[in-house]
């Protein structure tokens, strides 16, 4: 047994897993406040990507460099994106609040087509190199084998991201309104809560995070184009149910369930099969568990 | 059902006039001309058919061959194999000497057979299927374009003689074409000898990140790798490898020799091999060519236009150095007359394929594509 390449895989498993996790606790979140699974998702962490990378292209040529240029390039990006949450919610999720819950469904899948068709024509179809935003840190030069200094942003702000969101919902006055929202919508608005602008704000929140995700992974991956959104959303969408979906903590543990799965597959029997590893895991999980890892079994009233 | 009979009556009109035509221009020299030139794959036939009307125009305003016009005959196939043999059954029956085609592997296979039993010689300018002619079941085919696994062995050579790789990995992407160029290279080191395939796998195309397939090439210690797809996964591979400090010589299909490669993959393109098509715009008759295509219709020629023109001006040739249309004499003369083209200087080898055509190892260096000597 070679102990050194098991490792080596571990961690790569787990960087592929916190990247999964990173656009998965923004569906998750979406998803656990009202119960709509928002196939955008993948489509606003793409157009947080170009966006970075415009405002990167500006950045650089107006002489910033390092790390000053991924601040600006992730803040404007979460701008942008918050923006398209915000709208997306308003035109496509709202009037059809009251519908059955398989036309906002469909509506997702919609926006979704839409926004990657929209990228396509306004930008390019092609293939466009995204820089490398992230420094290397000398003090990673050792560690380079198992972690890029990328790979550790990414790692860490998986974590922050999921510390963070966990404490929103819990301790924080909005985090109280969204519980509220997410029990019961119209006891809700009876006792005074802006059940719309919470709904607004959890898309802001969920877009926020995916942008943050984009241009992290866009600058892992070094090119991004009109499509990568929707291998990213079914993969987080993938690692979301994985751990049980509306779960915080779940969506993690599930991307990071995923991406191990993923690696160890593909590094000891064949990466040809890396997805049916994927899915086959999840068909597996969900046999067993059909909430998910983490997920509660939501009694079914009658 | 009447009107059934009107389309039988018509369509029997048109088959008459079909057959009246040839018979009334009795002595020339029938080439036919067969490929996709309605439907989807027609940018892939089209420009056969202008390239062997500008050549046959040319060779008759001159008198045509041993005092014999030219006279072309165009049939639309389509690409598919079940039109592809309608048409060969035509051109035969209208007494076609030679032909020029057909475009696609599957409608060459398909009218192939019915040119083989009417002795006709078919020289293709675009059928890259490797069996076609190194099967060895069809003597009267030719064609003036390289076959597919030309650049998959030439990978293979280049990485086992210039490289002195000992230790290869093969990855492809999975797809026909990326697929087809690894298991072929990989047919070529295994059969070589001299170096091992010691990594042979695919890879998820639009996958976020392949770290376990780097650290495996790190593991298995290979010397090189040669890889079948296109530029947006082979830039993510040496990316990733780079950002891991793993070297090793990475050699790539025409499918990453382009801009878009150079494009995404930026400094990580740096001394990386592609293979791809020999240049072929430094010959002074493609040149001409062009230059004539573009006077005459007002832009770039198509794609296959140099293969097809090629192969038309070969025909042009056999026939006079044979004297006549006879199979036998033809293909003799196919095998042993060079002839110049707008591919460069070329003759057919044994098996029906061009010498001389083909493709080149080229490497990334400060950014651009440049020929490897």
């Amino acid at each position: 047994m070679d102990f050194e390449y098991l490792f080596q895989l571990l961690c790569g498993g787990l960087v592929k897993g916190s990247i999964y996790a990173l656009i998965a606790l923004g569906y998750t979140m979406v998803y656990g406040i009202i119960q709509l699974i928002n196939f955008a998702h993948g489509e606003v962490y793409m157009i947080g990507a170009f966006v970075a990378l415009i405002i990167s292209g500006v950045a650089t040529l107006s002489g910033y460099s390092g790390l000053s240029v991924l601040i600006v390039a992730a803040v404007v990006a979460a701008i942008y994106a918050a923006a398209y949450g915000f709208t997306l919610e308003k035109i496509a999720y709202r009037p059809l609040r009251g519908a059955p819950r398989l036309s906002p469904l469909i509506s997702a899948i919609g926006a979704s087509i839409f926004l990657m068709n929209y990228v396509q024509l306004a930008q390019t179809p092609d293939f466009l190199p995204f820089p490398e935003l992230v420094p290397e840190f000398e003090f990673m030069e050792p560690l380079l084998q198992y972690v890029s200094s990328v790979d550790m942003v990414i790692l860490v702000m998986t974590a922050l991201t999921m510390v963070a969101l966990t404490v929103l919902i819990k301790y924080t006055k909005i985090g109280k309104a969204m519980r509220a929202t997410q029990q019961d919508q119209v006891m809700a608005r009876l006792v005074g809560i802006n059940v719309d602008r919470v709904i607004s704000a959890t898309f802001v929140i969920g877009s926020v995070l995916a942008a943050i995700g984009g241009v992290l992974i866009a600058s892992r991956t070094g090119q991004i184009n009109s499509a990568i959104g929707f291998m990213a959303g079914i993969k987080a969408f993938t690692a979301a149910v994985l751990g049980g979906i509306g779960n915080i903590p779940g969506a993690v543990l599930g991307g990071l369930v995923l991406g191990v799965a993923e690696t160890l597959g593909a590094g000891y029997i064949s990466s040809a099969y890396e997805d049916v590893f994927a899915f086959g895991l999840l068909v597996l999980i969900l046999i067993l568990r059909p909430a998910g890892l983490l997920g509660k079994a939501v009694k079914q009233k009658v | 059902m009447q009107q059934k009979t009107l389309v039988k009556i018509v369509a029997a009109a048109f088959a008459a006039a079909a057959f009246a035509v040839p018979a009334l221009a009795a002595d020339t020299i029938k080439i036919g001309l067969a490929g996709p030139h309605t439907g989807d794959l027609a940018p892939y036939g089209l420009p056969s058919k202008d390239a062997a009307e500008m050549v046959v125009a040319e060779v008759n305003a001159k008198g045509g061959i041993n005092g014999k016009k030219v006279e072309l005959m165009v049939a639309d196939d389509q690409c598919k194999p079940e039109i592809a043999t309608n048409v060969a059954t035509k051109l035969v029956s209208e007494g076609v000497n030679i032909v020029i085609g057909h475009v696609c592997s599957g409608a060459t296979k398909a009218a192939l057979g019915i040119y083989k039993d009417a002795k006709i010689i078919a020289i293709s300018p675009s059928a890259t299927n490797p069996p076609l002619t190194k099967g060895g079941e069809y003597p009267n085919f030719y064609r003036t374009i390289a076959p597919d696994d030309e650049q998959a062995k030439l990978a293979a050579s280049f990485v086992v003689e210039k490289l002195g790789a000992k230790k290869v990995a093969v990855l492809h992407d999975k797809g026909d074409y990326g697929k087809g160029f690894a298991d072929f290279s990989k047919e070529a080191i295994e059969k070589g000898g001299k170096a091992k395939v010691v990594m042979y796998e695919g890879i998820q195309p639009g996958a976020m990140d392949y770290s376990a397939v780097i650290q495996k090439l790190n593991k298995e210690k290979a010397d090189a790798i040669i890889f079948g797809g296109y530029h947006p996964e082979a830039s993510k591979l040496l990316s990733q490898m780079n950002k891991k400090r793993i070297k090793m010589p990475f050699v790539g299909p025409d499918g990453i020799k382009g801009d878009g490669f150079l494009k995404i993959a930026g400094k990580d393109a740096e001394g990386v091999y592609a293979t791809g098509p020999m240049d072929v715009t430094k010959y002074p008759l493609n040149a001409k060519a062009r230059a004539d295509f573009k006077a005459k219709y007002g832009k770039e020629p198509g794609t296959f236009f140099d293969q097809a023109y090629a192969a038309t001006l070969a025909v042009m040739n056999a026939v006079k150095v044979a004297g006549g249309t006879d199979y036998e004499a033809v293909g003799k003369a196919l095998k042993s007359s060079e002839v110049e083209t707008t591919v460069g200087k070329i003759k057919f080898d044994a098996k029906g394929d061009a010498e001389g055509v083909g493709f080149a190892v080229y490497q990334v260096k400060n950014g651009a594509f440049g020929e490897v000597k």
